[in-house]
């Protein structure tokens, strides 16, 4: 008989909640119409907009809900962003961001770069900590913004964003956090901080994919990314996804009743799920700084053997985790955030990322302890890299391959 | 995730031959624990008769990697040496039904792993003559240090000629940015100071090629052709393809295009291709046709 699959890749994508599900539904069939209509069919979906937007204001701690502009993704809300920063403050040129933010950010500053700007990445110390010093010694009048996510998405471990933007802010520097893997996992309040923007994505907190937001604080500065109609008050044109955005926000008031939960029982089990594996298997440690982290993140790096094969093997057993290692993404090297931190090679092809959500049982995590230490020492027997007792005395030197 | 055949997964969930083997007498390390994997492949030979016994690996990589090396080992054993050495990355692949474009190198290595536990045996020292970069077109599996070597030796400056040439960039279109910065890179190179080169040649547009300088034989005009086609065979050989050349009727030259590259999608494209290298190579204007055009003979 087939386990029932444990799902502990929630940092990914997460299952959406059949309540969601349910509310969602209507505005599929009998709610269809257009929030811009003045017919009935128009404004019952207006209605429920201005809900939803409440419940997403009352999750983020928002003022006002004018605050909240619904976009397609936290990318999106990403993007919006930044170039929105560039654009409005054409005598800004530079962006400072950390090494170990998501693609969504990365990728979007490399491209800034070629084009001309200037981008300064903050670097991270063995345990993904930023240096307030660096930080604070970067923050001059030609910033236009500075983005660091909220809570890693490999590690979880949390910045210090609402400091940092205080810091900002004694600059007259605005601040973006990207807080998709934060939002509904710990609380936040963003009224008490300094934080101009923040993005977030219905996917990780038990909503649809396919919704983001982008929460711009009253007065902040703003260039739309797509113009086009008045929705969203002309910041994000675009008909208004109502099933999705009402999702979100159904979303977003369970997240708000889980809260307490996420911080006490998920916690915990992804306490026991960590230290049960690290007290079974030798040459193993949890990435990123363990003391500050989201309740339900746990990164393993395992030595001298590869994510991907733990996965696959995994998989066979019903088991849904994640790896930074290179190979599951097709590219040469591991993970960029292990890399900034500065994990050994060893260790960092390795890696692999269980995490929970407030579906997960003990039961579950029960069975994951049991079914990892039999796959590692699987594939250790395989590594040339390792011996019965134990790694290579000097893998690097008991292996020799021809060339490097 | 990966798209695995049956076979890989087969290979990885109950790999053969794993593990050290004591009596081995030729062994081959690849890979380094930086690139994310490694192999070692261990060869009992027969000195008598150079055939392999047996065959072992240790592997520390992905699924495919650990496959490939499981197929490696079953592939050699009870094998001659050299009759081993025929054996080629493409095999390795064949073998497990394929492997996804990004996962190519896992068979590379295994290949490699061979030659090196071979050369270890009879006492030689095998280097890597094969460098690989970061795969730029995931269309059609072609890496960084591929298209550079091609946009160098053919002067080539657009994306749509590096596609005539390799094929990158004929599919998705995803890697159209990343070829750019490849020609970009290049064409810095090229005008680099100190260099005395010449400026870059204007885009070879078929419709106007130099004028030939003299008229080529008959017999000459074949040998070129011959040549064009030798150049172009080992990149349809990648893919499991061939040309041969069928017929030259004035300026039409009919091919066969063999294997996958006949009726591929990408089929237009490599008549492109080969068609722009003739008309370099002829200095005059031809046509390049697949060999199902040829007029029927009456
Ligand atoms: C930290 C972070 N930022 C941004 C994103 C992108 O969000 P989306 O998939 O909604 O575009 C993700 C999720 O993949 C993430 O983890
Ligand atoms: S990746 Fe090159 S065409 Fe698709």
């Amino acid at each position: 008989m087939e386990a029932k699959p444990i799902y502990l890749d929630n940092n990914a994508t997460t299952r959406v909640d059949p309540v969601v599900v349910e509310a969602m539904l209507p505005f599929f069939t009998e709610h269809f119409g257009n929030a811009s209509s003045i017919h009935a069919f128009g404004s019952e979906v207006g209605k429920a907009l201005k809900k939803a937007r409440a419940q997403v204001q009352a999750l983020i701690g928002a003022e006002h809900d004018s605050e909240i502009i619904f976009t397609s993704c936290g990318t999106e809300s990403d993007s919006t962003a930044i170039l929105s920063a560039l654009k409005a403050q054409p005598e800004r040129n530079t962006v400072i961001t950390t090494n170990v933010e998501h693609p969504a950010i990365l990728t979007l500053c490399e491209w800034l770069e070629k084009e001309g700007y200037v981008v300064h990445k903050l670097k991270v110390d063995k345990k993904g900590r930023i240096d307030m010093d660096e930080y604070k010694s970067l923050l001059h009048d030609r910033v236009a913004i500075v983005s660091a996510m909220w809570a890693n998405n490999e590690t979880g471990t949390i910045f210090p964003v609402e400091e940092m933007a205080e810091l900002a802010a004694a600059k007259g520097i605005m601040f973006h956090t990207d807080a998709v893997q934060a939002v509904g996992k710990i609380p936040i309040d963003l009224k008490n901080t300094k934080i101009d923007m923040l993005s977030l994505s219905g996917h990780k907190l038990h909503a649809p994919k396919g919704i983001g937001v982008l929460y711009l604080r009253r007065g902040c500065r703003f260039r739309p990314l797509l113009r086009g109609g008045h929705q969203e008050r002309g910041r994000r044109a675009g008909t208004e996804a109502s099933a999705s955005i009402v999702a979100l926000g159904k979303a977003c008031e369970m997240a708000m009743h889980n809260m307490e939960v996420e911080n006490t029982e998920v916690r915990r089990l992804r306490d026991k799920l960590e230290a049960g594996i690290l007290s079974q298997i030798t040459h193993c440690f949890p990435t990123g700084d363990v003391s500050k982290r989201l309740p339900n993140t746990s990164n393993i790096a395992f030595e001298y053997i590869e994510g991907e094969a733990i996965l696959l093997l995994l998989n066979k057993q019903g088991i849904a985790a994640s790896s930074g290692s290179a190979c599951t993404s097709g590219s040469l090297e591991p993970s960029h955030v292990m890399r900034a931190m500065g994990i050994p090679y060893t260790a960092a092809h390795g890696t692999i990322r269980f995490s929970l959500s407030v579906y997960n049982t003990e039961e579950e995590i029960d069975r994951v302890i049991t079914a990892v230490p039999p796959i590692v020492a699987q594939l250790r027997k395989l590594s040339p890299y390792w011996t019965d007792k134990g790694p290579a005395t000097n893998p690097e030197a008991s292996f020799a391959p021809t060339y490097a | 995730m990966w798209e695995y055949s049956d076979k890989v997964r087969e290979h990885f969930f109950n790999p053969r031959n794993s593990g050290p083997l004591e009596e081995a007498n030729g062994i081959g390390d690849v890979g380094s624990i930086q690139c994310g994997d490694a192999l070692r492949l261990m060869l009992k030979v027969e000195p008598e008769t150079e055939i392999i016994l047996d065959a072992h690996f240790q592997t520390f990589g992905c699924g495919s990697a650990i496959a490939s090396s499981s197929a490696l080992t079953e592939m050699v054993k009870g094998k001659t040496l050299d009759e081993a050495l025929q054996v080629s990355n493409q095999d390795i692949a064949d073998f497990l039904d394929g492997l996804p474009p990004e996962k190519m190198h896992c068979s590379v290595m295994g290949r490699e792993a061979l030659q090196a536990a071979i050369a270890n045996y009879r006492g030689e020292v095998w280097s890597d003559d094969h460098e690989e970069g970061a795969l730029i077109c995931k269309c059609f599996a072609i890496d960084a240090v591929m298209i550079e070597d091609v946009v160098k030796a053919n002067n080539l400056n657009t994306v749509e000629e590096v596609t005539f040439y390799t094929k990158a960039g004929g599919g998705c279109a995803a890697c159209h940015e990343g070829i750019e910065e490849i020609l970009a890179q290049v064409k810095a190179e090229r005008a680099g100071p100190g260099e005395t080169s010449p400026p870059p040649a204007c885009p070879a547009t078929p419709d106007a090629p130099k004028p030939p300088s003299k008229k080529l034989s008959i017999v000459e005009k074949i040998k070129k052709i011959e040549e064009v086609l030798d150049s172009v065979r080992p990149m349809l050989q990648r893919d499991h393809g061939d040309v041969e050349l069928a017929d030259v009727q004035g300026k039409k030259i009919y091919v066969h295009l063999k294997g996958a590259c006949s009726g591929c999608m990408m089929e237009a494209a490599t008549l492109g291709g080969i068609q722009q290298k003739m008309i370099e190579a002829l200095g005059e204007l031809v046509q390049v046709l697949p060999s199902s055009h040829m007029p029927v003979e009456a």
